[in-house]
């Protein structure tokens, strides 16, 4: 047969793909019927941490960190609960990271501050004296992209049926409505309420007063999507 | 005409060589340059705090990925393509102008593609999923090169002359048709500007935005999947098609046993793309599935192996020949490191190890040990030994090409040992308990412990990146100044003192 297939390499193409796409229609399939079922307390993500997820992505914070606690008694002492599956279930794109270089922070948001992070993203050494992390000042400059989070959400709400706009279950059985702009410009606005909570709790002059001037600077995206890690 | 030998043409195979060359050496110094900010951090900032968001670690680490992988490698694939493919086919490119068109619109379009893939990644444009971070204008870009190489493999195979396809063929054709369903499903992704034209908005936010079809758990079951099997099919098998290639003609020995490249092709092709649940040991993946990724990637060992003692015994005999040539000894390493990397790989497999291996460095190490070893040193080989035959030229000189062998070798060694140690200790101080159950450290003091290792690290690849220096150096002196070649030998590459 081998030789036969070594003179008619069309079957022989045909051949090599039967056997390595075996594989993937076993493993990978049957887990499209259930593994996006949200835990109950999973939320949409909300118009500035949208804004936040992607400065992360960005900015390729997943190359150092980690978001994905391991089920072990050392990761559960540092760290927090273990991740469930379910808690995943809005995540597009996922961001578990290959690598920990930096710390995990899947629950990032239980145990560190606005301020904290303010002081980490400008200079890391400030707050972790050997951290090996480069700063990341820009941020404080940049303006984030509003625009496209919205868009974003939008996307996640039509093809993906993202709960917008509609309650989703709490821990302590009341509900949340996690609201989507109408319109661009309410995006905006939207934002900018959001950003105004952030920078109450933030010390750098500059930040606060290009909120206030209507701006959003990428890093108050970044620590509202931090702050929201839990 | 039928008693003429052939001439093949070579046009498509050198542009590619310089591709590789020039590829090879931007994603390697970018690799240094990377290893060396995590042993010393200041170096983030070394081109001024106005460049700092383009020289962070982390805006420059899936460019040195993707360059390397995608930039060095597979432009050593397409460059071996285009001149294995032609001489057991037993046809020339020349004698087909569409396949010639073919070949050069290929070379064109990569060209474009990895620029804007360079300018992208720079500018923070990623989708965040490893080795695939590209949004989808690139992504269709890469489908289109991918595509054309597809025509130029099938479309020589159907003028070929050879009846048979030779072992080699087998690797390319699996290559092509495994990266291209890999990528496809990894990719799949909705442009956000179809959902804002659709609710009547047009040109909210970036127009290359995209979002993954997948979420959360499946997302990372698709990823790794790819991951794991673009090193099957961009790190393995091609480079399996080069060395059964090249070993054979540099040594002028005939490959060890036919039985064995059977079993081991087509073992590899049916028992690889199960192994990728390996990289989602512990997390939400179903349980079954990771037992499934640990356990094939046990058996994976069967096939591996089998093509590399192939390769091996290939030089029975013959060995004398290791001592008396640097190009021999490369191709010869290549298959040692390939037979380590690819016992290392199914031990980090094993549910145990891998509660200490994952997230580490020692990961980082496995990578680079196969890379550097085997990959590396192949496509090294590679076009040492089509660099004669290409440009009718003598090698350069012998004595570079041992002397960059050793410097490489020490190169490698320092690097996945320091790897291996920082990533352990760095595993084990993570689950360190102390006698009243609390953690025993915390993880900066993981960090501290690892600078000495990160830079030895740093040094070795920078050793492996002198060494390739001076294969470019040597490449371009055996372009340019050696002595034309009449005849073209048998086996063994004419090389200078």
């Amino acid at each position: 047969m081998f030789h036969w297939l070594e003179k008619h390499p069309f079957f022989f193409a045909v051949g090599v793909f039967v056997v390595i796409a075996f594989a993937g229609l076993i493993e990978i399939v049957p887990n499209f019927a259930q593994a996006s079922r949200p835990v109950i307390g999973t939320k949409p993500i909300s118009l500035l941490e949208q804004a936040g997820r992607d400065v992360y992505i960005k900015n390729s914070c997943n190359a150092c960190h980690s978001q994905l606690i391991r089920p072990f008694k050392a990761e559960t002492d540092r760290y927090g609960h273990y991740s469930l599956s379910g808690e995943y279930a809005y995540d597009r794109p996922f961001l578990w990271g290959s690598k920990r270089t930096g710390p995990d922070l899947h629950r990032v948001g239980n145990y560190r501050t606005t301020e904290w992070h303010e002081n980490h993203m400008k200079d890391p050494k400030s707050v972790m004296p050997s951290s090996i992390m480069p700063g990341y000042p820009w941020m404080f400059t940049n303006s984030a992209d509003i625009d496209t989070a919205y868009a974003t959400q939008l996307t996640n709400a039509q093809f993906f049926g993202v709960p917008y706009n509609k309650p989703v279950p709490m821990k302590d059985g009341s509900t949340t409505v996690v609201k989507m702009a109408d319109s661009v410009a309410q995006a905006h606005a939207m934002a900018l309420e959001e950003a105004k909570k952030i920078t109450a709790k933030m010390k750098d002059q500059d930040v606060k007063d290009a909120v206030a001037a209507g701006k959003i600077p990428e890093i108050v995206a970044l620590i509202a999507y931090l702050n929201s890690l839990k | 005409m039928e008693n003429r030998p052939l001439e093949y043409d070579y046009t498509v195979a050198k542009m590619f060589m310089l591709t590789t060359i020039v590829l090879g050496i931007v994603g390697m110094s970018i690799g240094v340059f990377i290893a060396f900010e995590l042993a010393f951090p200041g170096l983030n900032t070394i081109f001024g705090a106005g460049l700092a968001e383009y020289t962070n670690f982390s805006r420059l680490r899936p460019l040195h990925t993707d360059a390397v992988a995608f930039g060095f490698t597979l432009s050593g694939i397409f460059a071996t393509w285009y001149y294995v493919g032609q001489r057991v086919l037993k046809v020339s490119m020349a004698e087909s102008k569409f396949l010639m068109f073919i070949g050069k619109l290929q070379f064109w379009l990569y060209v474009i593609g990895v620029a804007a893939v360079v300018v992208s990644l720079f500018m923070g444009i990623t989708t965040s999923k490893e080795y695939a971070e590209f949004e989808w204008p690139i992504d269709i870009a890469i489908v289109v090169v991918w595509v054309l190489w597809g025509v130029s493999i099938f479309g020589l195979i159907g003028i070929r002359r050879e009846k048979s396809l030779y072992i080699s063929i087998w690797y390319y054709i699996a290559t092509f048709l495994g990266v291209a369903m890999l990528y496809l499903f990894n990719n799949m992704e909705i442009p956000t500007m179809l959902a804002t034209s659709a609710a009547g908005e047009t040109g909210i936010g970036a127009w290359y935005h995209s979002i993954s079809m997948y979420a959360g758990t499946n997302d990372a079951l698709v990823q790794w999947w790819y991951g794991h099997n673009a090193v099957a099919f961009v790190f393995t098998v091609p480079i399996i098609a080069m060395i059964y290639y090249f070993l054979p003609k540099e040594s002028g020995q005939a490959i060890y046993s036919y039985k064995l490249s059977l079993l081991a092709f087509w073992g590899l092709m049916f028992v690889y793309l199960w192994a990728g649940g390996h990289h989602l040991l512990y997390s939400t993946v179903p349980d079954w599935m990771q037992t499934m990724g640990s356990v094939f990637s046990v058996i994976l060992i069967l096939p591996s192996w089998g093509s590399a003692i192939n390769m091996l015994l290939t030089m029975k005999g013959e060995w004398q020949q290791v001592a008396a040539s640097p190009l021999i000894k490369f191709m010869v390493l290549a298959s040692t490191f390939y037979m380590f990397s690819t016992l290392e790989g199914p031990i980090q497999a094993i549910k145990s190890v891998n509660a200490i291996a994952h997230f580490t460095d020692w990961i980082v190490g496995h990578v680079h040990d196969g890379t550097l070893g085997w990959v590396g040193f192949m496509i090294i080989a590679a076009l040492y030994h089509m660099a004669p035959r290409v440009f009718k030229r003598e090698l350069y000189s012998k004595s570079l090409m041992a002397a960059q062998f050793w410097i490489q070798t020490l190169g490698i060694v320092l690097y996945f040992t320091s790897m291996w140690i920082a990533g352990i200790t760095q595993g084990m101080m993570w689950r360190a308990h102390d006698e009243f159950g609390n953690l025993a450290y915390s993880f900066m003091d993981t960090v501290d412990v690892l600078h000495p290792y990160y830079a030895l690290r740093g040094t070795g690849g920078l050793l492996y990146l002198i060494g390739f220096f001076m294969f470019a150096y040597n490449i371009y002196k055996t372009m340019s100044s050696r002595p034309v070649e009449e005849s073209e030998l048998q086996n063994a590459s004419p090389m200078g003192a």
